[in-house]
């Protein structure tokens, strides 16, 4: 702000003007009613008001600080002096008199203006009511007045004598006594220039002029108009002028405002319900408010319908709109029926309004429902206040239907209230509420429809995979073209060690707790011995299986078949990997028969077993070297840190060979115990030739059992010696039956194997499920882009 | 978002209309009166189920290129219309919904005020806040 250089009078009389309007004691803020009201008082046009406020920053601001109101009365002295308003004008311009407001002081006032000092504290005490200049005045204006409200009570029909009323008469005698000197000056705008600032009544309330738009009643008064409006205001009826609602009046609101005497409710009104906050209502307020309430709705819980309310408060003689605007407000369920609650607030609005206080934007907080104490809570659920109101959306229409035809649909009041919520800031449930009421609207309008999305499940439960291996079991059995099938004579057992491999290679993808889910399946796969379920990953039965995306399995397929050329050709002893197609899956371990041997060497196994499973995705797409029974020779030669590709591949060889020997047991301690070993075990054999595919498709293992326990069989007394645990452990699974007497060890073999293969497939498993997430993820751009796109579609 | 509501009474006359006052008023008015004969032929075009089937929400109604104009009815026949700027990319179809909503349940409020005759312009100031929040989101 510009600098402002006051003289030592101004600068006095304008303190005295910002304490008389710093209603708020805040020191440093004057409240915008009064310092409107103060310059309504300067009888200067509307848009020189205006022009001033600009000019002083308060629009700016929002707020009169003290320098924007001491600029601004400085520039209402330069109005009032005829001075162009500018800027620079608050200090050029010399020798200004003080800004003078009319009517502002009485005399007794004027005499004490230099004395004025700022009772903030004579203003608390009429908080809000009448500007209260200092408490001097004030007690002079009581008694001074006291004669002028007397007859002018009396003349209301007002019951002055109240012994309640006396004391705080005087906040309505400013008024009067306001009213009085202004008859008397009538005009005397010169009258008191510098008394300071007397009691600013603004019966128009001014100060929130803007929402009183349609205020009929007061629109003579606006501030343009001179004096002869003040007095004729002052004039004005009975209904409207008293100024001030001070708590007292409640004598007044005890008189009997008979619903058709307008006028009388309107004294009534008038002498009602003071502001002291300024919305609180008194109880003699309550108790007026609540016998009216009666006459019209006997049940104190029940409702007044909207059409009642209608006629009872248009003999308010308010304007429509206004009438309109206090619903709005005392509505608080929208309903289109008042509570007493409701109809409480509704009255006090009107009373204030009738006073000449504006409308307020928003329920004050001492006008909502929760705040007003009510008799019952049972019925609306508004009375009872927050906790309760947030219910009341529910209870409301059941509570109000009997009163009467409730306009409220379940979903638009929920909405009013979600609404309300977010109106009244104090109401700290709207979050709460709101959620509320999104999901109860969203049944109450299914037009709309708005869906949420439903994660669709990606990775199949047990249930799936429980599903996925009945149904691939089915389609095991009627799928001729698994290429584990190739080999006619072994395509019943390919066929059941396919549906097996199937199996398992389902649940290494599907289950995502593939642990448990493929120590389960190795269960179940065992319990086929007839190996009715192919772990093969590569089935391309699969369509069945909900989630598991499309696996690899084409190319376990592929690979499997692959190595069931291999197999095949590997007829010789080392092409006992033959078991080619055993995909890494835990399928049914290779049997004990081929443990005697391999037991022993497992624990060699165990570091190879870590290479294994890291190498054996790697080999799901090498089917090649899958059934490599080589390897396990291989394997067995070396030992330990075989290329990893081996451990994939002796993997699946265990597994068929578990499989063989013990499959339900054997798969599954051979897979948690034996992992590591069989691993290692199967990837010294399955070593470089089929290095690949322990991760492969679960068949593979499958495949290699089938084969390992065809070509093993042979072998198994070769290998058992040779290739040492896994070897023996492959090779031993075919002979399972044979081996009685090794089933111990082959137990425990195929329990390693089983572990191994446990581990290969849980990683094909980890695998599939990134290559699931990817192809996931690329849906879903993809129906993003085709939702983009749709609109477009529409046009 | 929107830069322009109306609401339009069953009889295509508007009891409420609004528009962001930068721009040129008119022009928004004119859109809104021709978007009512495309929310006719919306209607009349789902008109043959049962009024219940038919969605309150109306979608796009017509697109300029600068704005798209959305539609919504009620069972009441009184329409909503909303102008909003093509320029805001984000703005998409549920938000609209929502708009739409809320600007159901203003006006149901303002209905279930007695002192409020159908028919009558809308002058509810908790119809204008929340029309103006809608109105300055977009800004």
């Amino acid at each position: 702000m510009e600098g402002l250089t006051l003289s030592d009078a101004e600068q006095k009389y304008y303190s005295d003007l910002f304490s008389y309007c710093d209603i708020e004691s805040t020191k440093k803020v004057a409240a915008n009613g009064r310092v409107l009201e103060l310059f309504r008082a300067a009888q200067l046009p509307n848009d020189v008001v205006l022009q001033i406020m600009e000019l002083c920053g308060a629009t700016r601001l929002g707020y009169f600080g003290r320098s924007q109101f001491y600029i601004a009365l400085k520039l209402v002295a330069v109005a009032q002096s005829g001075f162009p308003l500018r800027v620079e004008s608050i200090n050029t311009v010399k020798d200004l008199p003080l800004p003078r407001f009319i009517a502002s002081k009485n005399e007794q006032e004027s005499r004490h203006a230099a004395s004025y000092s700022s009772d903030s504290e004579n203003q608390g005490s009429y908080s809000g009511v009448i500007p209260p200049p200092p408490g001097r005045g004030q007690v002079k204006k009581g008694s001074v007045s006291h004669d002028a409200v007397q007859p002018r009570t009396s003349a209301d029909q007002q019951e002055p004598a109240s012994p309640v009323v006396s004391p705080q008469q005087s906040p309505p005698a400013s008024p009067h006594t306001w009213r009085k000197h202004s008859r008397h000056p009538s005009g005397g705008n010169s009258e008191r220039p510098l008394a300071g600032p007397g009691p600013f009544w603004s019966p128009f309330g001014e100060a929130q002029s803007g929402s009183s738009a349609g205020d009929a009643v007061w629109s003579g008064h606006s501030p343009p108009p001179p004096q002869e409006n003040w007095v004729s205001f002052a004039d004005t009826p009975p209904t409207s002028t008293l100024l001030p609602m001070h708590p007292a009046s409640v004598q007044d609101q005890t008189t009997v405002r008979t619903v058709a005497s307008a006028t009388t409710a309107n004294e009534i009104r008038r002498q009602s319900s003071s502001y002291d906050d300024p919305w609180k209502i008194t109880d003699e307020q309550r108790q007026y408010y609540v016998n009216q309430f009666k006459t019209i709705q006997p049940d104190l819980n029940g409702f007044i319908p909207g059409s009642a309310a209608k006629e009872f408060f248009t003999k308010s003689k308010l304007p429509i709109l206004e009438l309109s605007h206090i619903w709005e407000l005392s509505d608080f369920d929208k309903d289109g029926a008042l509570t007493l609650d409701e109809f409480c607030a509704a009255f006090h609005l009107v009373v204030a309004r009738k006073n000449g206080y504006d409308l307020p934007e928003k329920l004050p907080e001492s006008l909502m429902p929760k705040l007003i104490d009510l008799e019952d809570s049972a019925d609306v659920g508004d009375q009872t206040g927050e906790v309760g109101y947030s219910g009341s959306p529910a209870e409301a229409p059941p509570s109000k239907s009997p009163s009467m035809p409730s306009l409220n649909q379940t979903w638009p009041e929920m909405n009013q209230s979600s609404e309300q919520w977010e109106t009244f800031s104090e109401r700290s449930s709207s979050s709460q509420t709101l959620t509320q009421f999104d999901s109860n609207i969203a049944p109450a309008d299914p037009d709309t429809a708005i869906v949420h999305p439903v994660p669709i499940r990606m990775t199949p439960s047990k249930i799936h995979m429980q599903e996925m291996e009945l149904k691939r079991t089915g389609n095991d059995h009627t799928n001729p073209t698994s290429p584990l099938l190739v080999k006619p004579s072994d395509l019943s057992e390919e066929n059941k060690i396919n549906s097996s491999v199937k199996f398992a290679s389902g649940n290494t993808v599907d289950g995502y707790s593939s642990s448990d889910s493929f120590t389960s399946d190795p269960e179940q796969i065992g319990n086929n011995v007839t190996r009715q379920r192919s772990h093969s990953g590569t089935s391309p039965d699969n369509p069945a299986p909900p989630p598991p995306p499309p696996r690899p399995q084409p190319s376990h397929s592929r690979s499997s078949s692959l190595d069931m050329n291999r197999t095949f050709a590997v007829t010789t002893g080392q092409q006992q990997a033959g078991v080619v197609a055993h995909p890494p899956a835990v399928p049914p371990r290779p049997q004990p028969s081929q443990a005697p041997g391999p037991v022993v060497h497992r624990p060699v196994d165990a570091d190879s077993l870590i290479t294994h499973t890291s190498t054996s995705p790697q080999q799901i797409p090498e089917q090649p070297n899958f059934a490599d029974f080589s390897q396990f020779e291989v394997f067995a030669a070396s030992n330990v840190n075989e290329e990893q590709e081996d451990e994939a591949e002796k993997h699946p060889e265990v597994l068929p060979v578990e499989k063989a020997s013990d499959p339900a047991s054997s798969l599954r301690v051979a897979k948690t115990d034996s992992k590591s070993e069989e691993k290692t075990a199967a990837s010294a054999p399955a070593n470089v030739s089929k290095g690949t595919t322990p991760l492969a498709p679960p068949p593979k293992p499958v495949r290699r059992r089938l084969k390992s326990e065809d070509e093993l069989r042979p072998e198994v007394d070769e290998h058992t010696q040779k290739t040492g645990v896994l070897a023996g452990v492959l090779t031993s699974q075919p002979p399972l039956p044979r081996s009685v007497g090794k089933d111990k060890k082959a137990i425990q073999a195929s329990i390693r194997r089983n572990k191994e293969a446990n581990t290969v497939l849980a990683r094909l498993n980890s695998e599939l499920q990134q290559q699931l997430k990817d192809v996931l993820e690329e849906r879903i751009s993809l129906e993003v882009q085709l939702e983009q796109l749709r609109p477009f579609s529409h046009l | 978002m929107a830069v322009c509501v109306a609401v339009i009474a069953k009889e295509n006359y508007p009891l409420y209309i609004r528009s962001v006052p930068t721009e040129n008023e008119l022009k928004f008015h004119y859109m809104v009166h021709t978007s009512l004969d495309v929310v006719d032929e919306k209607i009349s075009a789902m008109g043959k189920a049962l009024v219940d089937q038919r969605e309150l929400y109306l979608g796009l109604l017509y697109p300029t290129e600068d704005y798209k104009v959305y539609g919504y009815v009620t069972n009441s026949k009184v329409k909503f219309v909303m102008v909003v700027d093509s320029s805001n990319p984000a703005l998409r179809d549920n938000e609209i919904r929502s708009m739409f909503r809320k600007l159901h349940n203003s006006y149901t409020d303002v209905m279930c005020n007695p002192f409020y005759n159908p028919g009558d312009r809308i002058q509810s100031r908790a119809f204008d806040s929340m029309v103006t929040s809608m109105m300055i989101q977009v800004c």
